[in-house]
């Protein structure tokens, strides 16, 4: 097979038959966009695409599967309501029974070393679960060229070893692999080849692994990628943040119950959280943050006062800030001004600054105005005109903004959940040096991260949560990945030590 | 015919058109739209059924009339929420309010004037069953359909290729739209089906129910198949049940002044009404129920990223 | 290939501030040329129809008095429905709280008519206040502590508000001295709220509609209470992470809407009609979701939009006895206006694009 593709920003590459050949590039650097030109979601507007040198017009999904192009998401496209084979057989061209589809897919999970149950719900599953059925359902349509959008960015690096071993097998059976990632170590591990992209160009085309990790961070980047600056900081004995035996049933069949958490969060350091998405790291910043409210008073512990029962506003009121993980509709709302979002979090903390007119609770919007623009000048947040909608930021400068927002007060806590997710490297650098900066002036920071490489770059200790239990936290410095990894995929963690012995 | 046949002909009555419409509803809402213009639809489909029933003075012509005219309208709702993107509740309310309006404007004419009336059709042979045999198998074609529809819309939903693509664009359009389904054609499609049937449900008012035109003569019948459907928490067997406990719920008025109690008939009357509050109530308890058995997108407005 | 034709929505980085202003007047001005066609349609001189219908109630003094008394009502419960709406709370109950309003309202003066005092209309319009709030408190109640859908309870409850109203107008609340006339005893003295100018039929309930109409433009746009039901309606997740309580915002809303209908209920009874009756009123809880949208939800537009409202329906009187056109044509404007609302309000938030057939350009093999 060979594939020779020009598209609207001049991009020329090509994919080699039984090859893994790795898709590097930042957050924007184009690469959805030519992965949806492929897919056929995207149409170019110049440029050929060729597969097995005849050209091809890929004006569909559909046509796209049916050239032998499979596509595994990033955002899984699964339907959660429907079963593993209803999912499966939605994607198929021919109109085939479920009962026969979910016949077939078991003969391919058996065949790859995929293990899958047709008639699970799709909600009810893992996701790695989900990502196994997403590339079951590509497999059944015996693809020619599979394309992954950062499939190991939600594995433990165990689980990521065995998706290698079975892009392997489908390598030597000559099929061709696209494999986008931004974790350079995999890529110089596995791949064959790798192209990079930046600002929508092709920068480079090389053999990883002859490259170093440096080597390829430079040519994704652009410049010399400048790490944080670390400088040495005095972890004071004073317990900031203290969950005792934290625990939280499920809302929703969906989400995952915590149990018995412990932690302590000192003075001038920073903890990360570690842990798969999907094992409670929502259910824990919300518990941590008040936006649910614990049974216990003593669960939650913030500058020694018990807040387990108190609401979000008052555990701020005690010099707590909180960063969700969703930046639109949860940290800020798009359709709102700066001046709005900054009030959406900090009307109660700051109501001597942000309001008069007593029990009528007027909106002081000049203090509001000024203490947005304050902010932006801190975290060179790039906007158009004073004070723009927050949809017509960027991802980073939101992040920016919503990060300076809380910094802006100065916190003796933080808790932060994702803090540089789906942002550009120079806004994510930022962030992650403003964090050291805050635990350097002497704050309890609390950062849970699905990103592993961040968690090891900002962190003096490590804890991994996983499905609602949170292990031991590990010095940063004596901690290795491997042992990380494994408390990612539960072993050795109490509940996995327990199944293991039985 | 006896007392208990008599009573349990009148629910028949009552609970075929909120069956008919409650289905449609159910289709539509499975595809991920709440069109709360039932009412609209119905009272359109009543009134078309009349007067089209009586200007050929063929029943049958009043049926698709009022199928055709639930169908016709709702690609105006169709029009706003899937090519506009409109807020769908605002819109389905705009669709009641200008079905109630078109209606009264049309009907005026037929204040008064007798309709022609849809008659049943026997059977041969299984009408003669005691006690069913009238119930089930001497009714009119609307009937008929009714019970049709129920199994149709079920082995279409669970059994056919299109009902697992209707069922996805409803739990997840973005997907849906990923994985090349129009999601805009299927919620047309859907959309239609549900007028079409709330159309249906307002012909059977107006051509069996009564056969006369009276103005706002659904009463609110549109807003219960809505509450039936998530009563049924959007599954067709069980819209069958709640619309017959509906439909006794219903005649109930009629039955308990005939025995000569003395309640003052607007209480009876509310009846209904309140009971729809009382089952929405028992229902909604059950979060885990509900947020389980609700289509995920349902009343989102899809716009695909080019 | 076949060509087509179709038409698709971009969406906009921020809302189009132009079009947020001009897309009611589009939506005016689409119902007015449909509105022509119809009157076409009924046999009827559309330019004259449409004088009658929109010009000609605005010519004399008396009428004018008309379209106050009409509008009152409609913004009073407009500005509740847009607290509700903008916090994503779909009150559309709000009939059903007029007419409790009205009766709860009316139960000083019919249970106890000797009472005759100053104090009598204050309490008449508290009671109206209560009435419609403890009625739009139960859809509230329901939807917080149950989770049952608030359009359907509220909407129920119109029903029942209504076949109330009939029994107690019919029953007990009958005038004994009314000849079997479904009526309540009439009005008198104190229990009337008085005429404002010595000129027509307009009662204080216009004064008051104005001075909601300014205190709820300042809650809105001034006060954090204001901020908060923006944020609960435009994302309730953010709503929590601001600490906002999405069940008393619920709550507050639903209260504050049902007692201003309540108001506008008990205003209609004591200023207006003067005495119960089995219907009081001509769907203006309803009507009142169109001006509710027509006005953006803003307080200040709902005060225009409530003007045109009033007008369609002195224009529907109008239009009967001088063109003998149905006053059903209303209901039709009526719902038509609110279609074209919702439509224009589109192009706030996305771009149209019309796409035609485009030749692709087939590159050399």
């Amino acid at each position: 097979m060979f594939g020779d593709f020009t598209a609207n920003k001049n991009i020329d590459f090509d994919i080699k038959p039984g090859e893994i050949h790795a898709l590097l590039g930042e957050n924007g650097a184009g690469k959805s966009t030519l992965v949806k030109m492929l897919y056929g979601s995207l149409q170019p507007t110049s440029g050929s695409i060729r597969i097995d040198g005849d050209e091809v017009e890929i004006t569909s999904p559909g046509k796209a599967r049916a050239l032998g192009i499979g596509m595994v998401f990033q955002h899984f496209s699964l339907f959660e309501a429907l079963s593993v084979a209803e999912n499966i057989a939605l994607s198929l061209a021919e109109d085939i029974s479920v009962s026969e589809v979910a016949r077939r897919a078991s003969e391919y999970s058996e065949r790859y070393g995929l293990p899958l149950n047709p008639e699970a719900i799709i909600g009810d599953l893992s996701v790695g679960e989900r990502q196994r059925v997403e590339i079951v359902r590509c497999l059944l349509q015996e693809p020619k060229l599979l394309i992954l959008d950062e499939p190991t960015s939600v594995l433990t690096p165990q689980e990521a070893e065995n998706l290698f071993k079975t892009l392997n097998q489908l390598k030597s059976e000559g099929r061709s692999i696209l494999f986008i990632s931004h974790r350079l170590e995999e890529v110089r591990t596995h791949c064959d080849r790798a192209t990079i992209l930046r600002f929508g160009e092709v920068i480079a085309s090389c053999d990883p692994r002859e490259e170093t990790a440096a080597s390829l961070a430079n040519m994704m980047v652009g410049s010399t990628v400048r790490n944080v600056d670390r400088s040495s900081r005095n972890v004071s004995s004073d317990v900031v943040l203290e969950l005792n035996r934290l625990s939280l049933s499920a809302q929703t069949q969906f989400s995952v119950p915590l149990s018995e958490i412990n932690l302590k969060v000192h003075a001038g350091e920073i903890v990360g959280v570690a842990g798969i998405a999907g094992n409670g790291q929502s259910e824990l910043f919300e518990a941590i943050c008040g936006e649910r409210i614990s049974i216990k008073s003593d669960s939650v512990s913030i500058g020694g006062e018990r807040v387990g029962k108190l609401g979000i506003n008052k555990r701020r009121k005690l010099g707590a800030a909180f960063i969700p993980e969703e930046r639109n509709g949860h940290g800020a709302i798009a359709a709102f001004k700066l001046s709005d979002n900054m009030l959406l979090a900090r009307h109660a903390s700051d109501d001597q600054k942000f309001q008069k007119g007593g029990r009528l609770r007027l909106i002081w919007q000049d203090m509001i105005q000024s203490a947005t623009s304050r902010v932006s000048e801190a975290m060179d947040v790039r906007k158009s005109g004073v004070n723009p909608y927050a949809a017509s930021l960027s991802g980073g400068n939101l992040q920016k903004f919503i990060v300076g927002r809380e910094l802006d007060r100065s916190p003796s806590l933080l808790v932060v959940n994702q803090p540089s997710w789906g942002v550009d490297a120079g806004a994510a650098q930022r962030i992650r040096q403003a964090l050291i900066d805050l635990a350097a002036a002497g704050s309890a920071v609390l950062v849970l991260s699905q990103d592993l490489d961040e968690i090891l770059e900002i962190s003096d200790r490590i804890a991994v949560l996983f499905d609602g239990h949170l292990s031991e936290p590990l010095n940063a410095e004596t901690a290795s990945r491997e042992d990380i990894g494994l408390l990612m995929a539960g072993v050795g963690m109490a509940t996995g030590e327990a199944k293991h012995v039985a | 015919m006896g007392f208990i046949e008599a009573v349990l002909l009148t629910i028949v009555t009552a609970a075929t058109p909120l069956l008919i419409a409650a289905l449609g509803e159910l289709v539509t809402e499975r595809s991920g739209v709440l069109n709360l213009g039932v009412e609209g639809m119905m009272i359109m489909g009543a009134i078309a059924g009349f007067a089209f029933a009586l200007m050929s003075g063929n029943p049958y012509v009043g049926v698709i009339a009022g199928v055709g005219f639930g169908a016709l309208f709702s690609l105006l709702f169709a029009f706003l929420t899937v090519t506009l993107v409109t807020n769908q509740v605002a819109t389905g309310l705009a669709l009641t309010i200008l079905g109630l309006g078109i209606s009264g404007l049309w009907g005026e004419a037929f204040v008064g004037v007798p309709g022609v009336k849809l008659l049943p059709i026997e059977i041969p042979l299984l009408s003669e069953i005691p006690l069913i045999g009238k119930l089930l198998f001497a009714q009119d074609i609307i009937f008929y359909c009714s019970i049709v529809l129920l199994f149709g819309v079920s082995c279409f939903l669970f059994k056919s290729r299109m009902g697992l693509t209707l069922r996805a664009v409803g739990d997840n359009h973005t997907s849906a739209h990923a994985l090349g389904i129009s999601v805009s054609r299927v919620r047309y499609l859907a959309v239609m089906f549900g007028g079409a049937c709330s159309g249906l449900a307002g012909a059977y008012m107006s051509l069996v129910y009564t056969t006369q035109w009276i103005e706002n003569m659904t009463a609110g019948r549109g807003w219960i198949a809505l509450a039936l459907v998530v009563f049924a928490s959007w599954r067709p067997n069980r819209v069958l049940i709640g619309a017959y406990l509906f439909g006794a719920v219903g005649i109930a008025q009629l039955h308990i002044q005939a025995l000569g109690f003395k309640i003052p008939s607007q209480f009876l009357s509310a009846l209904p009404y309140l009971a729809t509050i009382i089952v929405l109530v028992i229902i909604s308890r059950n979060r885990r129920l509900t947020i389980i058995n609700t289509p995920a997108s349902l009343g989102k407005g899809f716009v695909p990223d080019r | 290939m076949s060509p087509k034709f179709s038409i698709r929505l971009e969406k906009r980085d921020q809302l189009s501030s132009f079009f947020s202003i001009v897309s009611p007047f589009i939506a005016l001005l689409m119902t007015v040329a449909l509105g022509a066609v119809l009157f076409a349609f009924l046999g009827k001189n559309p330019a004259e129809a449409l004088y009658v219908y929109f010009i000609e109630p605005l010519t004399e003094t008396w009428s004018l008095h008309e379209l106050a008394i009409k509008a009152a009502p409609l913004i009073l419960i407009a500005v509740g429905l847009s607290l509700c709406f903008r916090s994503g709370n779909w009150n559309i109950g709000a009939e059903g709280q007029f007419v409790m309003g009205g009766v709860a309202g009316s139960m000083l003066p019919i249970v106890f008519p000797t009472f005759d005092s100053f104090l009598v209309l204050p309490l008449m319009l508290i009671c109206g206040i209560v009435g419609g709030m403890a009625w739009a408190s139960i859809p509230a109640i329901l939807k917080n502590r149950f989770g049952a859908n608030e359009i359907l309870t509220s909407l129920m409850l119109v029903y029942v508000a209504e076949l109330f109203l009939d029994w107690i107008v019919r029953g007990p609340w009958r005038n004994p001295q009314g000849f079997n006339f479904p009526e309540s005893r009439g009005f008198t003295e104190w229990q009337i709220l008085p005429e404002m100018l010595a000129s027509g039929r307009m009662h204080y309930g216009a004064l008051i509609a104005v001075l909601v109409v300014l205190a709820a433009w300042v809650m809105l746009s001034k006060t954090l209470k204001g901020f908060e039901i923006s944020v609960v309606g435009q994302a309730p997740r953010a709503g929590r992470f601001a600490g906002f309580d999405p069940k008393k915002t619920t709550l507050f809303v639903f209260l504050v809407s049902g007692g201003l209908a309540g108001l506008a209920g008990i205003a209609e009874v004591s200023g207006a009609i003067q005495q119960l009756r089995p219907s009081i009123s001509p769907g203006y809880g309803f009507t009142a979701i169109i001006v509710a949208f027509l006005g953006r939800l803003n307080p200040l537009g709902i005060f225009a939009a409530a003007i045109i409202l009033a007008l369609s329906y002195l224009g529907g009187e109008a239009a009967q006895v001088s063109l003998n056109v149905s006053d059903k044509v209303t209901s039709v404007f009526q719902g038509m206006l609110l279609f074209f609302v919702l439509a224009a309000d589109t192009l706030i938030h996305h771009r149209i694009k019309f796409s035609r057939p485009v030749m692709k350009t087939v590159m050399g093999a």
